[in-house]
Order: C-alpha cells, then sequence, then structure tokens
C-alpha cells in the first residue's frame, strides 16, 4: 500500500518477468563496457550473464552478450537506453524462447576424483560433446558447450561427483538462417 | 608542412570555430596550460566564479536563457568533482553543457597523483557522454563531438578530460567541417501515418488536454510559437510541466496552469478526467504524474519527444512520434490546414462542454491565498514582483523549494528561455549562479533570482561573481528561516516534527550584500513591498532583497504523496472559504 509519509509514489505492480539476450555491437574503445554495464547497475536493471570480445579488428568493433530479466516494459527500455550511448551502433534483443536464435554457453569443468568418478562425470557430459582439455590420474578438465539452463543443470549433478571449479563465458548468440541482424 | 598546435592551442581554436563566446570556469594546476593560453584569444571571455558548482549552473543559466551550449573549465580531482552537481542537473534539465577539465599527466593516471580523480568514471553516469583524451591526435575531433552530442538530439552535458602533458603536446588543427552523422543518434523521422493519427485523435476527442513540457524550449524559440498556432488552432486546454512555462504564455485563457505535484486544480482534474492526452516534450515525470495507476485512466495518450527512451518509459502511450517538436507540430498544423478546414469549429463545439467544465474547476481558485496587512504573504510577494516586472523582459531563476513552487504558480510566464529552474535534480544553490548565467547572456535585460534563504546560501559565494563582472542580478530571498518544503512535509506528513528544519543562525543578508559590495535591501511589512521592489529593480547593480515572510505558510494546492490527480489538498481559503468569505483572500 502506498505509504502516506512518503514523497514519493510505491509501486504497487509487479509485471512478469521475461529472460532476454541483447546482442550489442560497440566500439571498441577504453571504458565502453564500463558505460554497458554502468547503465544496467545504474538504473537497476539486472545483469545474468555478459560475454564481450573484439570480433571486427579493422573496424574496432566488439560485440557485447548480456542475458538479463526484466517485465516488457524494462527489457524496451534497456534497449532504448543502450541505443543512447554514443558508443553503441546497434541493439539485437532476442527472448529466451526464440527458436530464431541459437544461445551457446561455455563451460571448463575440472573434475577431482578417482577414476570411476570420473568416467561417471564423462557419461553425464556426453551428450554436450565434451572435450577432454586436461587428464590426469586424479582429475580431469571436460569443456562443454550447451545451453545455460543445461551447464546449471550439469554443475548440480556432478557436484557429488567430484566437480571442483567451474569457469564460464556466459551466453553469446547467433540467429539461424541465412540473415544477419542490421 | 602545417604549423603545429599545442593542446590548450587546440582548445581554443575548436571554442572560437564553435562560437563560444563565454567559459565559466575556475583555474587549477591541471588547466593551467589552457588558462595560460586564453590571453590570446580575444574573442573568449572568461567569467571566474567562486566555485565550480558555481562555473556549471552559470553555464546552465547561460545555455537555458540563450540556447547556445554552456562552456565549463575546470581543474583536475576537486575541480571535477565540484562540478558534478551541476552535470547531474544539466543531465535531468537536458541542457547543452561542454564541461573541459584538466588531469594530471597521462603517466601519472592511476597512481593516486596530488589532485588526480577518475574523472571519467565519475561523471560517466551524469554526462550524456565524456571522453579522457590520451593521444593529441584525438583532441581536434573530441572537442568538436562533443558539441555535436551536446547539442543535438535530447540536449544533455559531456565533458572532456583531458591531461596536462596533452595540453602540452602538439599536432596538426584541420579547420572544422560542420556535419557529420553521429551513429544515427538524432530521431527525427516521424511519419505521415503518425500525423495522420494523431489528427484523427484530435478531430474525435470531447475532453482533450494538451501537456507540454521543457522539450518544447530545447526545441527552441520557433517552437513556442509553433505550439502557440497549433493550440489555438485546435482549441484545447494546455498545461504545462515546470520546466515547460513560458512556452505558452501564462496568462493566455487556454491555459489552465501548471499541473501536478503543486499544479492548479483545474489542470491536474483535466488530467485525470480528460479522453485525449497529448504530451508535447515532456517525460511523466513523477512529480507530474502522482499515482501511476490511477494517471489519466480514461484517456488516449500521445507522446510527442525526442528522445525514443521516453516513450513508454513510465506511462504507457497509444500513439507516439518520436521526433523534434517543432517539426512534429509543423507538419501537424499543415495536415490540418490542408486537410480539415472545419475542424477548428467542428473541435469548438465538441469540447464546448469540456471548457465549462474546466471554468467551474478554475471558480475553486485554487492557488488562492489569505493575504495578510501584517506580515508579507510568499505568494503576495511574488504576485508583486510579477506585477512590478511585467512590463520588461525579465528572466526568472530560483532555487528550490516552496518559494520555487509560488514563483512557477504566480509568475506567468509569455515567452520561452525566461524561466531557469532546477526541476528533475532539484538542487537547491541553483538559482544564483545561474542568474550570473542569464545575466552574462543578456546583459541588459533585468534577471531575478527568486531565491529562498536556505537555498541561497549553498552557493551565496557567486555573489563575489556577480560583482566582479558588474552583473546586476537580483536575489529575491523569500525568508521564511525555515527549509520550508522540508517543513512543510514535517508538517502534513511527520506529525510537526520539525526536525533540523529550522536555521537558527542566519546572516543579515542586508550586511551580506554590503559585505561582498553590493545593494541590500530587507522587507518585513507588506505597505513597504512595493516601494523597495522598485527601488531593487531601479537599481543599477547586483542587489541582494530579504523578503521576511510569514513563516508558516505552506505551498498549495498540493498532490499528497500515491495520490491521484483528482485527490488534491488545496489551500487554508479553500477549508475556510464559509467563514471568510473573501475577505482578505487575494485577487487573482
Amino acid at each position: 500500500m502506498s505509504s502516506p509519509k512518503s514523497a514519493y509514489s510505491i509501486s504497487t505492480k509487479k509485471g512478469k518477468l521475461d529472460t532476454h539476450i541483447f546482442v550489442v555491437w560497440v566500439d571498441n574503445e577504453s571504458g565502453v563496457l564500463a558505460r554497458v554495464v554502468g547503465l544496467f547497475s545504474g538504473r537497476g536493471y539486472n545483469i545474468e550473464s555478459l560475454a564481450v570480445a573484439e570480433v571486427d579488428a579493422t573496424k574496432n568493433i566488439s560485440r557485447i552478450t548480456i542475458v538479463t530479466t526484466g517485465t516488457p516494459q524494462v527489457i524496451d527500455q534497456i534497449k532504448l537506453q543502450l541505443k543512447k550511448l554514443v558508443p553503441v551502433h546497434k541493439v539485437a534483443d532476442f527472448k529466451r524462447e526464440d527458436k530464431n536464435v541459437i544461445f551457446k554457453e561455455m563451460a571448463l569443468l575440472k573434475i577431482v576424483a578417482q577414476k570411476k568418478k570420473i568416467e561417471k562425470c564423462l557419461k553425464e557430459c556426453k551428450k554436450f560433446d565434451p572435450v577432454i582439455l586436461d587428464k590426469t590420474n586424479k582429475s580431469v578438465v571436460v569443456q562443454i558447450t550447451a545451453l545455460r539452463r543445461e551447464i546449471d543443470k550439469m554443475s548440480k549433478k556432478l557436484k557429488p561427483l567430484g566437480l571442483t571449479s567451474t569457469s564460464r563465458t556466459g551466453a553469446i548468440a547467433m540467429t539461424r538462417g541465412a540473415q544477419t541482424f542490421k | 608542412m602545417s604549423k603545429l598546435y599545442t593542446g590548450a592551442e587546440i582548445v581554443f581554436k575548436c571554442l572560437e570555430d564553435q562560437e563560444v563566446e563565454y567559459i565559466f570556469g575556475y583555474p587549477g594546476g591541471a588547466v593551467l596550460p589552457i588558462y595560460d593560453e586564453l590571453k590570446n584569444h580575444s574573442s573568449i571571455k572568461h567569467i571566474l566564479v567562486r566555485h565550480e558548482q558555481g562555473a556549471g549552473h552559470a553555464a546552465e543559466g547561460y545555455a537555458r536563457s540563450s540556447g547556445k551550449p554552456g562552456v565549463v573549465l575546470v581543474t583536475s580531482g576537486p575541480g571535477a568533482t565540484n562540478v558534478v552537481t551541476a552535470l547531474t542537473d544539466a543531465y535531468m534539465d537536458s541542457i547543452p553543457l561542454v564541461c573541459i577539465s584538466g588531469q594530471v599527466p597521462t603517466h601519472l593516471i592511476g597512481t593516486d597523483a596530488f589532485q588526480e580523480c577518475d574523472t571519467t568514471g565519475i561523471t560517466r553516469p551524469c554526462t550524456k557522454h565524456n571522453w579522457l583524451v590520451k593521444d593529441i591526435k584525438e583532441l581536434p575531433k573530441v572537442m568538436h563531438e562533443a558539441f555535436k552530442v551536446a547539442t543535438t538530439g535530447r540536449p544533455g552535458p559531456v565533458l572532456i578530460d583531458i591531461p596536462k602533458d596533452i595540453q602540452f603536446a602538439k599536432t596538426n588543427y584541420t579547420k572544422f567541417k560542420k556535419e557529420k552523422k553521429l551513429n544515427e543518434k538524432i530521431h527525427n523521422k516521424f511519419s505521415e501515418n503518425e500525423i495522420n493519427q494523431l489528427i484523427d485523435l484530435i478531430s474525435k476527442s470531447k475532453k482533450p488536454v494538451v501537456y507540454t513540457g521543457g522539450g518544447v524550449i530545447n526545441s527552441g524559440p520557433q517552437a513556442s510559437e509553433t505550439l502557440k498556432e497549433f493550440v489555438r488552432l485546435i482549441g484545447f486546454p494546455i498545461t504545462s510541466t515546470l520546466q515547460g512555462l513560458g512556452a505558452f504564455p501564462g496568462d493566455d485563457n487556454q491555459f489552465i496552469g501548471m499541473l501536478g505535484m503543486h499544479g492548479t486544480y483545474e489542470a491536474n482534474n483535466a488530467m485525470h478526467d480528460c479522453d485525449l492526452l497529448i504530451n508535447i516534450g515532456a517525460r511523466f515525470d513523477d512529480r507530474i504524474t502522482g499515482k501511476i495507476d490511477e494517471f489519466s485512466p480514461k484517456s488516449k495518450k500521445v507522446h510527442i519527444d525526442i528522445d525514443p527512451s521516453s516513450i513508454n518509459k513510465i506511462i504507457k502511450v497509444d500513439l507516439a512520434i518520436v521526433g523534434d517538436v517543432n517539426e512534429v507540430i509543423k507538419s501537424a498544423i499543415k495536415k490540418i490546414n490542408k486537410k480539415q478546414n472545419g475542424l477548428k469549429d467542428s473541435n469548438k463545439q465538441r469540447i464546448s462542454k469540456w471548457w465549462e467544465q474546466i471554468q467551474k474547476w478554475r471558480t475553486k481558485d485554487s492557488l488562492g491565498f489569505i493575504n495578510s496587512d501584517k506580515e508579507i504573504k510568499p505568494q503576495h510577494a511574488v504576485k508583486r514582483l510579477y506585477e512590478l516586472t511585467k512590463n520588461q523582459d525579465t528572466f526568472i531563476t530560483t532555487e528550490v523549494g516552496q518559494h520555487q513552487m509560488w514563483a512557477a504558480q504566480h509568475y506567468k510566464f509569455n515567452k520561452p528561455n525566461r524561466w531557469m529552474t532546477s526541476g528533475g535534480l532539484g538542487t537547491m544553490g541553483y538559482g544564483l549562479p545561474a542568474a550570473v548565467g542569464v545575466q552574462i547572456a543578456h546583459p541588459d535585460k533585468l534577471v531575478i533570482d527568486i531565491a529562498g534563504e536556505a537555498s541561497v546560501l549553498m552557493t551565496i559565494q557567486e555573489m563575489s561573481t556577480a560583482v566582479q563582472y558588474n552583473l546586476p542580478i537580483k536575489i529575491f530571498i523569500l525568508n521564511n528561516q525555515y527549509m520550508g518544503m522540508v517543513r512543510q512535509w514535517q508538517e502534513l506528513l511527520h506529525e510537526k516534527n520539525y526536525s533540523e528544519s529550522y536555521s537558527e543562525a542566519l546572516p543579515d543578508f542586508v550586511k551580506l550584500a554590503e559585505a561582498y559590495g553590493c545593494k541590500g535591501i530587507k522587507a518585513d511589512n507588506p505597505d513597504e513591498l512595493d516601494d523597495k521592489i522598485k527601488e531593487m529593480i531601479d537599481y543599477n547593480g547586483p542587489v541582494i532583497f530579504d523578503c521576511h515572510v510569514d513563516p508558516n505558510e505552506n505551498c498549495f494546492p498540493m498532490i499528497p504523496s500515491g495520490k491521484p490527480h483528482n485527490q488534491m489538498i488545496l489551500g487554508p481559503s479553500d477549508k475556510k472559504e464559509n467563514k471568510i468569505t473573501g475577505k482578505g483572500k487575494s485577487l487573482v
């Protein structure tokens, strides 16, 4: 309810939250990531994951992929606010459910355990085409590429089997088919 | 080989190419090379302030009253941090500022050097964009881009941080060529179809209201002319936000007063009951909307704004037209004149009942107050000030608080760019330095800061600036010895617990004026008010006018928090209407 003692109104409605993936093309200059991230923190938007790297060295363009949640109104605002930043060239936003877009995340998993357990782990990972990057008697480092949710699930499953360390890239996205985002 | 210029020279070359006439600033170690260069550029005059915040607000006052960007020059560290309030203020109210700050030499950045701070980091959230120039070759491009970013689209402040070694380093300078596309950040591509939809809504509505804001002012003086033509053509009632005052004549019959928390009864009720709301260059600020869920529940909403991110940010609208206000309404006028010749008359008939309703609301006289012949009522003081200055082109600035609302309610503005107030950020201490900037831009005009005694003390040091440059600004203080708006909230919402809102040891403002070398006038009796105001106006030089007013007066009408527009608290004259029977009630 509205408090009579506030000079501000009290928020009453809580909308449904959607998960969206934003892809932002920016000039690769110093401070640009701070601008983007500062926009999110300053306006109270949420960041679930963030992936960034230069994708065009001649034009100095970096591609930032941000997974976020918000009401449709907030998602709309995020997009419009991002577009206002001077070093931002274009902004694409996709719903997580969007079938036309591929979302992938890479994870490196370190498992320290006895052979048996390690084998069990590898078996669990099988459907994500695991790549074994390092192996000793007591440990293994596996690379898998999957959806965020799948990696979440995987981590949970592997914990009791000896998963000791996880490193993840955050989701990145690409549209399916021949067209590119303009 | 072409001539090489130092960074400091390039700064001035760029300022010259941008036709900058005034810089507001304060020197310091990290900007000394730029200050050293100042003497070689006679077309640029430097105004020495007494605190960097004052430089920022003065530049804002200059920008808002002239339409040109304000330029600020400060040193590194404390110079830069002191200007942050003014940058944030300009960001909230969309004022074009270009702030140049010195920085420690590049090789010392990151070492916690003397007077070092992360200026671009600190100012990133309060500027449209900022730059740290680490390469002298970048400097000319950055300087010109800075002006472009500050002045195009929705205007705002920018900052250029220039390390001291860059100010000494040398490079070429090629003369500036105007116009380069900037990442398509400027939006002015509304469609014919949108204009048609707007006209369709206009021709169908029975209870319309036009709600205008600072965007009209920012669109340039021509936009105000276009707005007048548009509103007269369609015959709708028009209300304005605090920032939009002056875009439409305040004494016009179609103008129903300011809206929002301290807006008029008729404006807020019209907003609540209307069936068509046309927002022109305003942003549905929370001081305007009141309770969002019950904001204008029955209306179709149109929003015309140059900033796409303003659309649907707070209030969902039915029709959004993204573009420059002047361009959009110009094309709407064109369409109306071409297509629907009879619209003017048919509109009048259709909305005549609505106007009757508005007249009824008007009879509430929500800005009325009970005048006194013993004490000066603050509203009365503003009204007298208006009556005695309305015949000349007067520029008003304000601080923040009750006096600001009384000024907005009782001073009628007929032209744009005559009203400078801190609306978004609500910065106490804004008005005095802003008046300095306004007077610089308009040396022969009457410039008055309607102030509160608490606010004005926050930047009172700028009187020294006014005296140095012989700027005849008038500081009209409504002195009630309280932080009035704080006291009002405490009275109404915190059981009269006046926690820390009373100023115990105020200075003698007349003596203070004399100490600064300007004139002090004190008034505490309604009988002498007019003569003293005239004395203030007639004095050729800066004046501090200490107007002692009723300390217990509250600012009404008022929408209490969390309430919709149609549940306003009206002033005491409304409650006691029957008992007092108009005796002593102010004439409107």
